[in-house]
């Protein structure tokens, strides 16, 4: 299998609520209906519009969206906690819809974890029990499903809790033990929905690194639902943005800070620093528009940051930086490129 | 004119006796029957013993409080005379709100699920708690003739309504949170129900039980009028003899008996809450 396969592939669905939800949707397959027509119309709600994302194997992809934008009820599509009502989904190449009702708990048992905003954590049981919660509800033995939640808590860094019951837990620890819990059953995908939103700011950063780690370590695929735009960036290999039901873009936190969709993506980015995100390739210009020699520029790979762009420049006493690959000569970064960079620009835009 | 229910009912309820009478009787049979072993058992060993034991179990599942309590509530029936009477109404108490919690819970489990059910129960509920519990004896007796049978009935009648409606609100009362968590983790509904739903609900389930079984004791002891014995019929002797003391002394023991079930079922259920 190739490292590019999708793992889950949504092929425009639907989402509509409503008590005239068939009619709409027909309404939706034959004519080209817009939201506001819908609930016009058919008095019905939109929750997902005609949405299409693939997550690839050991990829982390985020969906940011603000409050309404349908990325809860996105999310709950890819395990069919929520029914689609147009579309199709297909997780690990077969369509989600067509499972019966115990193909379906097989499916969530075994390859789709969830941690959720709120931890769901039971508070009647310890630590080690709600890790282990999800085998036992498979009726895996108790040694068994315990020595998986003990290793579980360990890679979450939790085995000195695991005798607790949640109450004695920071919001912080609850939350791990709730991405424990995903990890017991040892699932492929992990859908994380919202799970550091209710975290002081320091706690939720340092969760987000371990959580990057630990799912790369592990080789985890992972969707991640996140109102934070900042989170997604620093979590996301990949970022899907949605407004109102729609993915408005999807891509790389370059691809969508460099060249965004529209003024909603254009705005949500204008306050995100550059400096981590865009990197030589995308600043850099031709080397036919260079006229000065390239000699004795300071070297750069295309995958160097702005911030250590501006670092080559202000310690060689240049006003240039030269990018290569493999000895290759690609491109040039000149000071005013860097600057263009720290804006969001790029030369083409500008010019 | 005038409305006359009873011109209509009064004639089911004949046409119920003559052609299901031999079910009647079964039932008949089957609580006479165990409401027998159970006060047997209860009167069986001395009052003394009987004390002592529930004391040490008391202490052993609520805490030494509520121990004491149960000492203090016993030998208060014991001392005035009252013990047998005593022993027969916790008995038919028992049995009615075992049969009672049998029906509501199961029923409020659906009802919580399904709203069109919930609301064909309501108007017969709302009825049930609402009409004078005098009312429900009357078939009852032309049924089961006298005796403790209509008085148990009766008691179940009036016993189910409070657990039905605390175990619907319970069952919707759990956060929605959980009930994912049970479907995200491919969880067998009958696991979410048992593993989830039910350790969330508990407390309010234990109220349902908890007023289930003071409204049934209520109702055994006016069902003292049919016969039902037990200090129900003691109220009743005190009564129509106008005997003041008798009365009164039934009056406190009944008090004895609802603070003892009252305090006995929040302990013991409540400890086991914290233990767990």
């Amino acid at each position: 299998m190739e490292s590019t396969e999708a793992l889950i592939d949504c092929q425009s669905v639907w989402k509509v609520f409503g008590d005239r939800s068939d009619e709409a949707i027909r309404a939706i397959a034959e004519r080209d209906l817009t939201k506001q027509d819908i609930l016009r119309q058919y008095n019905c709600v939109v929750g997902v519009s005609n949405a299409s994302l693939q997550v690839r194997r050991g990829e982390i992809f985020c969906i940011m969206g603000l409050s309404g934008s349908g990325k809860s009820t996105l999310i709950r599509l890819l395990n069919r906690l929520i029914e689609p009502s147009l579309g199709r989904i297909m997780v690990k190449g077969r369509d989600i819809a067509a499972l019966d009702a115990a193909e379906l708990r097989q499916m969530r048992a075994r390859h789709i974890g969830m941690v959720f905003q709120s931890v769901a954590l039971l508070p009647q049981r310890t630590v080690l029990e709600n890790a282990a919660f999800g085998l036992e509800v498979q009726g895996v033995p108790r040694d068994q499903r315990n020595r998986a939640a003990e290793a579980a808590l360990a890679k979450v860094g939790l085995s000195d809790w695991k005798a607790r019951f949640p109450a004695e837990l920071s919001g912080g620890m609850q939350q791990r033990v709730g991405l424990a819990r995903a990890l017991t059953s040892d699932p492929e995908i992990i859908l994380m929905d919202e799970p550091f939103s209710a975290l002081d700011p320091l706690i939720r950063r340092q969760l987000q690194d371990e959580f990057r780690q630990l799912t790369k370590d592990l080789g985890k695929s992972a969707v991640f639902i996140t109102h934070d735009l900042d989170e997604a960036i620093r979590i996301g290999d990949r970022i899907a943005i949605m407004k109102d039901g729609i993915i408005i873009q999807t891509g790389t936190a370059e691809e969508i800070v460099v060249n965004p969709a529209d003024q909603y993506v254009a705005d949500f980015v204008a306050g995100i620093s550059r400096l981590h995100l865009i990197r030589a390739h995308s600043v850099m210009q031709p080397l036919v528009r260079w006229q000065g020699v390239t000699d004795g520029l300071p070297r750069c790979s295309p995958d160097a940051d702005i911030d250590a762009l501006i670092g080559l420049i202000t310690s060689s006493g240049s006003d240039a930086v030269a990018v290569e690959e493999g000895g290759r000569l690609l491109g040039i970064v000149t000071i005013r490129d860097l600057l263009l960079g720290v804006r969001g620009e790029t030369e083409a835009r500008a010019a | 004119m005038s409305f006359n229910p009873g011109a209509f009912l009064a004639p089911a309820v004949d046409w119920l006796n003559a052609s299901f009478h031999p079910f009647f009787a079964l039932i008949t049979q089957v609580i006479e029957a165990v409401l027998s072993t159970i006060e047997a058992a209860f009167l069986a060993l001395p009052p003394a013993g009987l004390v002592a034991a529930v004391v040490v179990l008391a202490a052993m599942a609520a805490g030494l409080r509520v121990a004491v309590l149960a000492g203090c509530c016993l030998g208060f029936c014991w001392l005035t005379g009252l013990w047998q009477a005593s022993m027969q109404t916790i008995a038919l108490v028992l049995v009615a709100v075992l049969i009672a919690v049998a029906i509501a819970f199961p029923l409020g489990i659906i009802a919580a699920r399904r709203p069109g059910v919930e609301a064909a129960l309501r108007p017969i509920l709302d009825v049930m708690q609402t009409v004078p519990p005098w009312v429900y004896l009357i078939p009852a007796v032309m049924i089961f003739s006298l005796g403790r049978v209509p008085a148990i009935i009766a008691t179940i009648v009036y016993g189910i309504p409070p657990m039905l409606r605390l175990t619907t609100l319970a069952f919707r009362t759990v956060p929605n949170d959980l009930k994912e968590l049970g479907q995200a983790i491919g969880a067998k509904p009958r696991a979410i129900l048992w593993k989830i739903e039910f350790p969330a609900a508990r407390p309010t389930l234990l109220v349902g039980l908890n007023q289930c079984i003071l409204l049934s004791l209520a109702m055994v002891v006016l069902a003292g009028l049919v016969g039902a014995g037990g200090l129900g019929a003691e109220v009743t002797r005190g009564l129509t003899r106008m005997e003041m003391g008798l009365g009164l002394r039934a009056g406190l023991a009944i008090v004895a008996v609802a603070v003892l079930l009252d305090r006995l079922s929040r302990g013991a259920l409540d400890r086991q809450r914290k233990g767990a």
